[in-house]
């Protein structure tokens, strides 16, 4: 890290008055304060804090490992698409490769446009009124919007639950660091609810139509369906239907929500959000632990459904579980704070997402209701694990 | 006949300042519960304003006679009464919105403004001031049902007063792009929109009331 910081400054120096990047300057800037401001580190010896990360440098790294999941769902999107025109009877060509992820960039960065422009409009206002800066909140929360709604979601619908939900779940509360809920989740249940028909069932997560009028007017293959791995489960009459194999489940390429299918990106993402200790390893493991056995236990007990039959593991790696494991349940906002009331949090979280998958076939997918379950129970069990600590001491004083 | 600030008071107060729901928060359960469209609300508020108002006159009329210890039992008598009435002259001729309306209209008996009218104002006031407290409880419980449940069925229904006004070429089903908001015939919505009301009318008023 020291000898990148180095690098980084020495090319910095291009960017200084006179230098050959002058004009770029502000570019260089950007990405300056996004790494490495504030610089102040510690001194080498004494009891000091270790790093001056603030919430702004916090936000920016959880983009960064979001990206993963963003480009190969802007890929995942085309490559949709082709599939269910029939594009890709020949084999994937490089050509196609490339249309495939301009489809994808296409269809997903109005998404994007939109959910900044109307969160950070509304920050801006809030800000204005309040006479507060503008927070860095909303910068993690614009980037996941676009990422957990359906493809074929209308703009403006994203536009109206995104200032609903930066509204109602957040500046209402007091602002960024305070509201209670998950507030892309909010977004995400706003249009679940307000909207169903354009965020579940067949024809909501392949875009079979053009994009802006780019490659619309396609036939739709014969047998093309649509539904997402989980909506085939739910729907199922077969008992012992098994949408797809472990490796196709890893590598996403299935219909669902933008972001959330493939598990090497969102793995990649995770692994950055550990090392920089931005998201909790405890909630995340907890989370997986909790589901996992949740679902053998369905596995073996459960009633003679497709889902419940869904092998365990699968369960694991299907529909939003990951993605919302590594990016929303560990929030540091919503989730629980306590070192212990993580396990709790995460155990909670798990062990709902598997029971609504699999005892309620009106909702194929569970994880957006469990998490935001987990966001209401949090500050109990935060409140619990302190009071079990406090009372704890107490007896060992009294003790003494 | 120039009307004393009292009386005045009694009737303009509840409109806005000392609202019954705005500012007291009561009534929000009925509030809740029968915005869905316009016409119920306004048939509520109509029922509830007319309840108000005629027992607040009956229980000043009585006041002075009224056992302290079992006043509440007498008021409610009057109250039901009314409520009985009431319901019986809507499901003579408004058999449809009495249905809508289900115990929502019953349960006017256990509606907190009635109840909070009767001991707060008409216990200790004269017929004619309780009877313009009543009104003006019932018109200032009334606006705030008539404004939600007019954004609810805008909204969610697309209609208002059961008349279709937003365009039915605009919805996605015809070709267009528009879609009701599923999440306005909820309760929870409703809650947010008098939440919002209030909202507006704190940031309005800034504390007058308290003044």
């Amino acid at each position: 890290m020291e000898k990148f910081y180095q690098l980084w400054k020495k090319f910095g120096k291009n960017f200084e008055q006179g230098g050959k990047l002058e004009k770029l300057s502000s570019f260089y800037d950007a990405f300056d304060t996004f790494l490495f401001t504030p610089s102040t580190t510690a001194k080498r010896y004494g009891a000091q804090i270790h790093d001056g990360s603030d919430s702004k440098r916090t936000m920016i790294l959880v983009v960064m490992a979001l990206v993963p999941a963003l480009l190969f769902g802007m890929y995942n999107v085309g490559y949709q698409h082709l599939l269910a025109t029939g594009q890709l009877a020949e084999g994937l060509t490089c050509a196609l490769f490339w249309k495939a992820f301009a489809f994808g960039l296409l269809a997903v960065l109005p998404l994007i446009i939109v959910s900044y422009a109307v969160g950070l409009g509304i920050e801006f206002v809030v800000a204005q009124i309040k006479k507060e800066e503008v927070a860095e909140g909303f910068l993690v929360t614009g980037f996941i919007i676009p990422l957990i709604v359906p493809i074929n979601t209308p703009l403006w619908m994203v536009g109206v639950a995104t200032a609903f939900a930066v509204i109602f779940a957040k500046e209402v509360f007091g602002g960024t660091g305070y509201n209670v809920f998950n507030v892309a989740l909010i977004t995400r249940a706003f249009l679940f609810f307000a909207y169903p028909s354009h965020m579940t069932g067949d024809s909501v997560f392949v875009r079979t139509s053009g994009t802006w009028g780019w490659d619309g007017g396609q036939a739709v293959v014969d047998g093309f369906s649509g539904a997402t791995p989980l909506g085939q489960l739910a729907t199922s009459a077969d008992a012992s239907l098994l949408p797809m194999g472990f490796w196709d489940a890893m590598n996403g390429l299935y219909p669902g929500s933008v972001g959330e299918t493939c598990v090497w990106a969102i793995l990649l993402g995770a692994g950055l959000l550990i090392c920089t200790g931005v998201a909790s390893w405890k909630t995340m493991l907890s989370i997986v632990a909790t589901a996992a056995v949740t679902a053998v236990l369905f596995n073996r007990f459960g009633p003679e459904t497709a889902v419940a039959n869904y092998p365990w593991y699968m369960q694991l790696l299907s529909g939003g579980f990951l993605f919302g494991t590594v990016f929303m349940a560990t929030d540091p906002v919503t989730s629980a704070r306590t070192e212990c009331g993580k396990w709790i949090y995460g155990a909670l979280i798990g062990f709902m997402v598997i029971v609504i998958r699999v005892l309620n076939p009106g909702y194929p997918e569970g994880m957006m209701l469990a998490i935001l379950l987990g966001n209401a129970f949090a500050p109990l069990i935060d409140w619990c694990v302190v009071r079990a600590n406090i009372n704890k001491r107490m007896k060992r004083e009294a003790a003494l | 006949m120039a009307l004393s600030k009292k009386t005045k008071e009694a009737f303009l107060g509840p409109l806005s300042l000392n609202n019954p729901v705005l500012v007291q928060i009561l009534g929000i359960c009925s509030a809740l519960a029968v915005t869905v469209q316009l016409k119920p609300a306004l048939v509520m508020g109509i029922s509830v304003t007319i309840i108000v108002a005629l027992s607040n006159v009956v229980i000043s009329l009585m006041r002075n006679t009224i056992p302290m210890r079992i006043r509440i039992i007498v008021q409610l008598v009057v109250v039901a009464a009314l409520v009985t009435i009431v319901s019986e002259v809507l499901k003579a001729f408004a058999y449809d919105v009495a249905m809508q309306l289900s115990v929502y209209l019953g349960l006017i008996i256990t509606n907190c403004i009635l109840m909070g009218r009767l001991e707060a104002f008409a216990m200790t006031n004269n017929a004619f001031d309780s009877l313009l407290d009543g009104l003006g409880n019932g018109f200032g419980y009334a606006w705030i049902l008539v404004v939600v449940a007019f954004v609810r069925e805008l909204f969610g229904s697309g209609k208002l007063l059961g008349y279709q006004i937003i365009p039915d070429s605009w919805y996605v089903a015809n070709g267009g792009f528009y879609e009701n908001c599923g999440m306005m015939l909820m309760p929870a919505m409703a809650l947010i929109l008098v939440g919002c009301i209030i909202w507006a009318h704190r940031a309005i008023t800034d504390g007058k009331e308290n003044k």
